[in-house]
């Protein structure tokens, strides 16, 4: 028994030291310390001297967040004590780190942390500690260490300007295509490609054109009914923007600077935006900042889908909603971060949810107060070893849902809508989980004009 | 001790409230110096009102979500800062001697009362020491610089309150108390303690950042408190 005990532990042992060797095959370089100097004094201005500096460590943030409350009030997950630990500690180091710091912290800012700011509502100093967080995740992108997933789109972006690496060809290809297949169903039916002077410019998340066309198809029915001059553009119609949630600046530039060039050479009124969330944070807030645009606001103003179906559905009621073929079972409805909190659409939201829902029941809490999904700040491309901590994080989010009774979900967001899916399977939760284009496109009243005259049958077929 | 008292109460004093006001201002001097070439975003987006909307809640008590969240600790931290700031501001020996050096003084309140808030502020401090102590998610994160600070808010009130009721040696708890006070007003602008002013700060720009600068074109702003 002795003997093969200390042959299993002898094995043990080799294999620990083939993975650790492993492990220093991986990244043994030495750390750049210079461009992490560089971040932390970017960053290094009153706002970040002030954070820095007054934080109290006083544990008010620690309930706000998800994380914390997912994993048994664990002290690590508090917001100020992740923060305290990777950025607070880069600077206390003034950036002299090691790799072996640069990965402790990137458990931490990726793998802890979804950017979701709830904390700063309830931080008496109003820290915005997921600004901090995002510029931890600088300082270990400017190492090459992030995840894998976010790695590989943001090698898209860089390459082919979109996070999915799909040519302009076969986005134009595919906008066709879903405009000759939903013409079938709306008279007229078009994706019109760069309209100049149009007064909107539709920009999507990628992979509607790649996995799931039909949102296109939804979108242009909607357009087209409520009869406004819009169009798709040929380029910069990627509005998503993971390189931000790789923390890489010049990177996250790309796709913000290729939408507005293309809206403002087209000369159109509005940028519209899918439902999507962080497009919206990265193209309305943040875009502005990374190409130093005066007063940090877009060349052209920027509209996400959400406000623009509130105005056609509630406030000109250009599009009519069939009274029959709404929903009658218990409707819920997610509040993405960066829709909500980071957006200022949750009132809109709630009307439109409101005028196309029998039932609806609010989660607590709600509005700009609502927890994120768990699914934010690139967790959903992250890649699989990630899914784990989102499945245990999302248990906040699964018991919000789950006390709604609700058995369908209106989620405004692509990484809400994967995330709210997965969850589903993991707590069973029995919903469905749909997006505005889907359920307005389901129970709105196509007017007779539009009704695609019956086309004779062909002969034997 | 009578000669290092009439240096405690002269020109130390001056001293310690030179550097205490001295020290706020070149703090928050040197923030906005910075914040002009480094912090756009806080200008760009400012608003008055969304930051008195941000820093008002704040200062009542259960005033906000997040106070209203921990409400025992809510209600300490809001009587701990009242009397911490009006107890020394209002006390009636303080101001006995303001009258007897300038001639003037601010409304006193009844001994008593400030004897009672004395004993709050040290019973304050007592808790959100203990607490620092058995509650995981601060001790955590506290360093031997968070239970200094708390000590160093305290002594001054300790000592003050012993020569008050005149137990154990009247003038070395006086020395003490005079010491202890310049200690601290010394220490408040370079420390956490310096939240004094800069809570206004911090307060202005995320109730800025996420009020204001969303609202707009039929959006909303999101409320920090």
């Amino acid at each position: 028994l002795d003997k093969e005990e200390a042959a299993k532990m002898s094995e043990a042992a080799i294999n620990h030291k083939a993975q650790a060797a492993e492990a220093e095959q991986v990244d043994n370089s030495p750390v750049e310390v210079g461009k992490i100097k560089g971040i932390l004094d970017v960053n290094n201005g009153a706002r970040m001297k002030s954070w820095l500096g007054v934080c109290a460590h006083c544990g008010f943030c620690a309930d706000s967040c998800f994380f914390y409350l997912a994993h048994d009030k664990d002290p690590t997950m508090s917001p100020a004590y992740k923060v305290k630990t990777t950025l607070g500690e880069l600077y206390k180091r003034k950036g002299e780190v090691d790799r072996e710091f640069l990965r402790e912290v990137y458990e931490t800012v990726w793998g802890k942390c979804t950017m979701c700011r709830r904390c700063s509502q309830y931080c008496p100093f109003g820290i915005d500690l997921a600004t901090m967080i995002g510029v931890a995740r600088a300082c270990c992108n400017s190492q090459g260490i992030l995840p894998e997933g976010l790695a590989r789109t943001k090698q898209n972006i860089i390459e082919t300007g979109n996070q999915m690496a799909m040519s302009s060809e076969d986005w134009v290809e595919t906008c066709k295509w879903m405009a000759e297949e939903y013409a079938e169903e709306v008279h007229g039916l078009e994706m019109p490609v760069d309209v100049p002077g149009a007064k909107y410019m539709y920009t999507v998340n990628p992979r509607e054109p790649m996995y799931y066309p039909q949102d296109l198809g939804m979108m242009a029915e909607i357009m087209h009914l409520a009869g406004d001059n819009w169009c798709v553009p040929s380029t910069g119609w990627d509005c998503t923007n993971l390189a931000m949630f790789a923390g890489d600046k010049a990177a996250a530039s790309i796709p913000v600077k290729n939408m507005y060039d293309k809206a403002v050479e087209l000369g159109v009124e509005q940028i519209l935006m899918t439902e999507c969330g962080h497009a919206y944070r990265s193209g309305n807030f943040e875009g502005p900042y990374w190409l130093g645009l005066a007063g940090g606001q877009p060349p052209v103003p920027v509209k996400h889908s959400v406000q623009l179906f509130w105005e056609y559905i509630v406030r000109d009621k250009c599009i009519k909603i069939d009274p029959d073929k709404m929903p009658d079972e218990v409707v819920t409805l997610q509040d993405p971060c960066n829709v909500s909190r980071s957006g200022g659409l949750w009132e809109l939201m709630r009307e439109l949810t409101r005028a196309l829902v029998k039932d609806f029941r609010d989660m607590s809490p709600n509005r700009e107060y609502n927890h994120c999904c768990g699914g934010g700040g690139g967790f959903i491309p992250m890649g699989s070893d990630f899914k784990r901590r989102r499945m245990a994080s999302g248990k906040v989010k699964a018991e919000q849902i789950k006390a709604t009774g609700a058995t369908k979900i209106i989620v405004p967001c692509h990484n809400c809508f994967d995330q709210i899916n997965d969850l589903n399977k993991e707590y069973d939760l029995g919903v469905k989980v749909v997006s505005f284009k889907e359920l307005i496109t389901e129970s709105m009243i196509i007017p007779q004009e539009f009704i695609p005259p019956e086309e004779p049958e062909a002969a034997g077929e | 001790m009578e000669a290092f008292y009439n240096f405690l109460a002269g020109p130390a004093l001056w001293l310690s409230f030179i550097i205490f006001f001295g020290g706020l201002i070149i703090r928050a001097a040197f923030l906005v110096g910075i914040s002009r070439s480094k912090d756009g975003v806080f200008y760009n987006h400012f608003s008055w009102g969304w930051s008195l909307k941000s820093v008002v809640p704040w200062l009542l008590p259960l005033g906000t979500r997040g106070l209203r969240s921990q409400p025992l600790l809510g209600v300490v931290f809001f009587v701990f800062h009242l009397c911490l700031l009006g107890v020394p501001i209002f006390l009636f020996a303080h101001n006995l001697l303001w009258e007897e050096a300038w001639g003037w003084s601010l409304p006193a309140l009844p001994e008593w009362l400030g004897d009672i808030g004395a004993w709050i502020v040290i019973a304050c401090c007592a808790f959100l020491f203990i607490r620092r102590l058995v509650e995981p998610t601060v001790r955590i994160m506290s360093g031997a610089m968070d239970y200094i600070l708390i000590l160093l808010v305290a002594a001054p009130f300790v000592t003050g309150a012993l020569a008050y009721h005149q137990w154990g040696d009247y003038s070395l708890n006086l020395v003490l108390h005079l010491l202890s006070a310049e200690v601290l007003l010394i220490v408040i602008p370079f420390s956490k303690l310096g939240h004094l002013i800069l809570f206004f700060f911090t307060r202005a720009f995320i109730g800025s950042e996420m009020g204001a600068r969303r609202e707009q074109d039929g959006r909303l702003g999101a409320r920090v408190w």
